[in-house]
């Protein structure tokens, strides 16, 4: 495999993943000076919005502890509503994430290394913010650790390992663990750089966190051996454990007996729903992240187009699973599933379907255009559409299904407070927040990643 | 400790400083040929073949990662067997005390959380990192490492250690900066 001749800018299948054909070094400048050059002004005005959103969150997340969770508009027949659905939506918008950073590694798919970093950070945050949700919907968050099985003198007795919520609390500590992990093991050789760059710029403070967090990264031969088998591992174990993540909070819902819960397509249905919007979240965050840092040539639009191709095809899956819903209500022929349904695209909360429908089915078939899928206002749009139906998503499936169970005389609708509606947008403060913190503190792409594909497309003799 | 100042004028090694991972492979490969066995490079990005060049092993962290894997699942087994069908029994909608159908999703959450952290801890013990001091970080262009240059280091260990042969055969191979490191 010696001496690959083609020259990558001249191939127009695999047009090169860095452009302008600029050296090491110059990425390194590019990422580092991101981090070492004097804050910009736009950033302070949006880490002003964006902190004060997440004040704005802890208000409501005090009034509430204060207060208990009647603030919020869930009640019976409704006991979940939108706490249950803010989590399941970020969640799913932290698996784009992983799917970027340990899937595509898996299969090879070398684009990715321009984005990943940026994706695993948004994985962190995303997941930071959807366990508030359950956390604060138990109501005591203060007694948490009940969840977990370790010897409780106040509740003298063991969790439940037979109910889906625990499965739930296992499987999202899990990945938050797992997830910091893979993104710090993945951020060490970068941070060894930073480290350099600061000890030859005389930066006292830089060098000694960097050199503290970097713990002594040489670079040595050794070191990325072993550093290479770990990242190998870890991209394949989270790989599983992602699709599981999402697999099992769709348990919460499809182990209970809810028409409109009870079906065993809900495991491959919400990770591609989750896929979907995760990709979607990352699109809008790249989108304005390569635009306010002048990334375009690290940040290609053949990134941008390949997002979008994956955001067609789980679009498309989650409309065929919808479809599915919907004709196995009806073949199936047990009438309380067929009511769920019927209500479902026609009762009180067709609103909410139709616009679920019209952002997650109809908006992604723009991208079967070349034209519309490498146009960035249009793809800018849809991103944010997407986003907007994959809540819908999962407010539909949740609400829907308890408004109206079984009992005609125990049927309600329900009703956000405006608790509810400040917690959900500060909870948009929090993850911005932290996303503008990472980009201005650490390198917001994989330097050392970057350099190895471009050592690769250089078609060097060494490459294989 | 006490031999501190005798240890201050030990070596550690001889660096050369290469422009290009080629350079940098084709300099372990005449090192090789002539008889260098200890060397590391120090690389801002891992370089395919490298470890063939050097005569590197495969990592063994796989082997660790499957030990704790096995630990997880074991733990998660026990665990959930245990606390749900010998210390506070419970029926609850009729479904057995512990079976295997439904403890999978924990056991895999375990066995995936103790395997994540085997892998991390694991490479950090062969790697030998967190450390604050290494000899290369002497080196007066060590920063080139993790930026764009590609560094090649001829230990003291080696048997056919000579500084000036050492030296000759780094600026042969196209070194732009060769130099001596003490431990």
């Amino acid at each position: 495999m010696a001496d690959v001749a083609i020259e990558p800018q001249h191939d127009p299948v695999n047009p090169p993943l860095v452009l302008g054909n600029p050296t090491y070094g110059d990425v390194t400048n590019t990422v580092s000076d991101i981090v070492e050059r004097k804050t910009p002004k736009k950033w302070f005005i949006a880490f002003g919005i964006s902190a004060s959103l997440t004040l704005l969150l802890g208000a409501m997340l005090g009034y509430l502890v204060l207060n208990g969770i009647g603030v919020w508009g869930n009640n019976s027949p409704v006991g979940w509503a939108w706490d249950i659905t803010n989590f399941v939506f970020w969640i799913g918008i932290g698996h784009a994430g992983t799917l970027i950073s340990a899937i595509l590694f898996l299969f090879r798919q070398k684009w990715r290394t321009s984005i990943n970093r940026a994706a695993e950070a948004m994985t962190l945050f995303a997941v930071a913010c959807a366990g508030i949700f359950p956390l604060f919907h138990v109501g005591r968050p203060w007694r948490a650790y009940w969840l977990f099985p370790v010897p409780n003198p106040e509740l003298s007795m063991w969790q439940n390992f037979r109910s889906p919520l625990l499965w739930d609390v296992f499987a999202v500590s899990t990945y938050a663990t797992v997830s910091a992990l893979f993104w710090y093991v993945g951020l060490v050789p970068d941070l060894a750089t930073i480290r350099d760059r600061a000890a030859a710029r005389g930066d006292k403070i830089r060098k000694y966190v960097f050199g503290v967090l970097s713990l002594g990264w040489r670079g040595s031969a050794k070191h990325w051996k072993h550093y290479e088998m770990a990242y190998l591992i870890l991209a394949g174990l989270s790989t599983p454990l992602v699709l599981s993540v999402h697999t099992i909070v769709s348990f919460d819902f499809a182990v209970s007996i809810i028409p409109g819960w009870h079906t065993t397509i809900f495991p491959p249905y919400f990770v591609a729903g989750a896929i979907f919007s995760g990709f979607a979240m990352v699109m809008t965050l790249m989108i304005i992240a390569r635009w306010a840092l002048n990334l375009e040539h690290l940040v290609t639009m053949k990134h941008l187009e390949n997002m979008n191709k994956v955001m067609l095809a789980t679009g498309l899956i989650v409309g065929y699973a919808y479809a599915t819903e919907m004709f196995i209500a009806w073949y199936g022929g047990n009438p309380y599933e067929r009511f769920a349904f019927a209500n479902r695209a026609l009762g009180p909360y067709a609103w909410a379907y139709w616009t679920m429908v019209s952002c997650n089915v109809l908006v992604p078939q723009l991208f079967w255009f070349k034209k519309l899928r490498t146009n960035i206002p249009v793809m800018f749009v849809c991103s944010l559409l997407i986003n907007v139906g994959m809540w819908f998503e999962r407010f539909v499936i949740i609400v829907t299904s308890l408004h109206r169970d079984f009992l005609p005389s125990s049927w309600g609708y329900f009703r956000p407070t405006i608790v509810d509606i400040l917690t959900f947008v500060g909870s948009f403060g929090l993850f911005l927040t932290l996303f503008l913190l990472f980009v201005r503190f650490l390198p917001m792409i994989a330097i050392s990643e970057v350099k190895g594909v471009m050592a690769t497309s250089k078609g060097s003799a060494a490459a294989h | 400790m006490g031999t501190t100042v005798e240890k201050r004028s030990e070596l550690y090694g001889i660096i050369g400083d290469f422009d290009s991972p080629e350079q940098l492979l084709d300099a372990i490969r005449t090192a090789r040929s002539r008889g260098y066995t200890k060397m590391d490079a120090l690389t801002p990005f891992p370089i395919h073949g490298i470890d063939e060049a050097l005569g590197e092993k495969r990592s063994p962290l796989g082997y660790i990662v499957l030990c704790a894997a096995l630990l997880g699942a074991t733990t998660a087994l026990l665990l959930q067997w245990w606390t749900g069908a010998v210390d506070y029994p419970l029926v609850i909608a009729g479904k057995p005390l512990f079976a295997f159908e439904f403890s999978i999703p924990v056991t895999f959450e375990l066995t995936v959380l103790f395997s994540a952290f085997a892998t991390v801890l694991g490479m950090f013990h062969l790697n030998r990192i967190p450390t604050f001091y290494h000899p290369t970080f002497k080196y007066s262009r060590f920063r080139g490492a993790t930026d764009d240059r590609f560094l090649l280091v001829i230990e003291k260990s080696d048997p056919m250690f000579d500084v000036a042969t050492a030296a000759e055969m780094l600026r042969e191979c196209g070194s732009r900066h060769t130099e001596v490191v003490e431990a």
